[in-house]
């Protein structure tokens, strides 16, 4: 396989796309990679985005993902956006009407924010630098901003609000924040974290609808409670972008569905980060993951595969997921794999501080961890996590 | 030279946080008995990188994963895209001194010297 690839496509410009570039070159890689991304900017950091970009602490400079120095000889398609691909060819079509072939593809397309329908001004979704300039312009001390959705974009786009001396309301569709991800006592010890700062959070009852008619005035519950706004954000999560492949025959109804290195069911096309979701060997199915370090990582996994080829029936596994999230000054941390039905411990603090180290337990091993505020004790418990999910072994 | 700690206050293969100084150094004590000091706030952002991950001659953020290279400061990986600041580091008869380098920190945006 090896030899023969000289020209590497790579659709998306940001963080995995960016990976597998620097892994391209890293590996000594010395053919063309080109690199499609459609927005106009080279790679940039998204995390900051909702936290110091968003209370205007940092610079869009700041957010370049691109060292200083940093040369990867890569050929930059910005502003233009992949429409299709044929998989037998490996050639893309690009939106200004262009079609470029190379010998592997590897798709990075990451998600896009999940918009509420409605045509009012006021309301904001958070994905790209410029959604948070459009943000950040309407965030005015003493206004009032309501946030729908308790994820984590959403906390953090409100515990930024509120630093900037935003009057803040979160409301939540489920009846228990972060539930998903975390499980019902540590999501509600995190979303705890709102009312300490003031911020009440509204949860179990959906959005009936937006109120105003031309800049956004309200929300109204599906219960008939209705409050008032002046700034809305929808933080109801991510679809993975991946529209663009439907003909493809490529399947992608849960993200780009890809084995445990990266490669899809064609040939020389492979999919990382937020819009892939692969097969996590642990688990036992694929599972699409939507964290940055993922996104920054396994791309050397994709590209150790494309560039050396790999055994589809050597054993594998993957790092255990990772995220982070910065709420209120408190810095979250969480790792592993959570099935739900975990036994969970605290070994350092309890529900009641913001400053506590849980761990869950399965079948007497340890597969996750959260962190809050526990920055040393976490990357100890994060490495020695078991990805023994089954209790598989003794 | 600063005289910064005994030998035995850094466990091997650990960090250990120096406010005496500022901007505050972290000394690293690595499994073969190789110690090493760098400025101790991670440039990308303000995380203490003597809480970060110790292998080999690299020490891992604890926060977003990148790796500097303790013998040059260099970084490896984004977020963090600046060197951290080395200082040299003299162990005599179990205490462990350091020369403070003379140039200016990598401190990440928002984060200050005397902070
Ligand atoms: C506000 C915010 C805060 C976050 N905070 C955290 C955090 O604290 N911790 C954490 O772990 N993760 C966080 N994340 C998630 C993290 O940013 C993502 O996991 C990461 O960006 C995924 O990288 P990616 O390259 O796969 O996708 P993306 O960063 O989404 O990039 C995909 C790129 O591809 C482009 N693209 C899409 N379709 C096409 C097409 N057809 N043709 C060409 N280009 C295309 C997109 O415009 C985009 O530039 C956050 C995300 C957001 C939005
Ligand atoms: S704070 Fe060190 S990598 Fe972000």
């Amino acid at each position: 396989m090896g030899a023969r690839i000289r020209t590497v496509i790579i659709i998306g410009a940001s963080l995995a796309g960016h990976s597998s570039a620097r892994a391209l070159r890293r590996s000594g890689f010395d053919g063309d990679i080109v690199v499609v991304g459609d927005e106009l900017k080279r790679p940039y950091d998204r995390p900051p985005l909702s936290k110091d970009f968003l209370a205007g602490r940092t610079t869009e400079a700041d957010l370049a993902l691109e060292g200083d120095e940093e040369d990867l000889r890569v050929e930059w398609v910005l502003g233009t956006r992949a429409v299709a691909l044929d998989p037998g060819t490996t050639t893309v079509t690009l939106s200004d009407g262009r079609w470029i072939t190379g010998d592997a593809v590897i798709v990075a397309t990451g998600s896009s924010a999940r918009r509420l329908p409605t045509s009012l001004s006021g309301v904001h979704t958070l994905r790209t630098i410029d959604d948070a300039v459009a943000l950040r312009d309407d965030m005015k001390p003493g206004a009032r901003l309501c946030v729908i959705g308790a994820g984590f974009v959403g906390a953090e786009i409100a515990s930024t609000a509120r630093g900037l001396g935003m009057d803040v309301t979160v409301v939540e569709a489920a009846d228990t924040p972060l539930a998903g991800p975390l499980g019902a006592l540590l999501g509600n010890a995190v979303a705890g974290l709102h009312a300490r700062h003031g911020v009440p959070l509204h949860c179990g009852t959906p959005v009936e609808r937006l109120l105003g008619t031309e800049r956004v005035t309200g929300v109204e519950l599906a219960d008939g409670r209705q409050l008032p706004a002046d700034v809305v954000v929808a933080g109801i999560g991510a679809v993975p972008a991946v529209g663009w492949l439907a003909d493809t025959g490529l399947d992608v109804t849960r993200g780009l569905l890809c084995n445990q290195v990266g490669a899809t069911a064609a040939a020389n096309v492979f999919g990382v980060g937020d819009c892939s979701a692969w097969f996590d060997p642990a688990r036992g199915h694929h599972h699409r993951v939507e964290h940055w370090t993922d996104s920054r990582d396994r791309p050397r996994i994709t590209v150790d595969a494309l560039l050396n080829g790999y055994d589809p029936a050597a054993p594998a596994t993957l790092g255990a997921p990772y995220f982070w999230s910065d709420q209120y000054g408190v810095r979250l941390q969480f790792a592993g794999r959570r099935v739900g039905d975990e036994t969970v411990t605290f070994e350092a603090g309890s529900v009641d501080d913001a400053d506590l180290l849980a761990v869950y337990w399965r079948h007497g091993k340890p597969v996750a961890v959260l962190g809050m505020d526990q920055p040393k004790q976490f990357g100890r418990w994060r490495r020695g996590l078991s990805h023994d999910l089954h209790g598989a072994a003794a | 030279m600063l005289h910064i700690c005994s030998v035995e206050d850094v466990p091997q293969g650990e960090g250990l946080r120096i406010t005496q100084v500022s901007p505050p150094i972290a000394v690293f004590r690595t499994d073969d008995d190789a110690f090493f000091a760098v400025d101790d706030t991670c440039t990308h952002q303000d995380a203490s990188l003597a809480d970060g991950w110790l292998e080999d001659c690299w020490v891992e953020c604890p926060l977003h994963a990148s790796k500097f290279d303790l013998r040059t400061g260099q970084v490896d990986e984004p977020p963090a895209k600046r060197p951290v600041r080395t200082h040299e580091v003299v162990v005599t008869d179990g205490e462990v001194w350091v020369t403070l380098s003379t140039e200016a920190p990598n401190l990440p945006p928002g984060v200050e010297v005397g902070a």
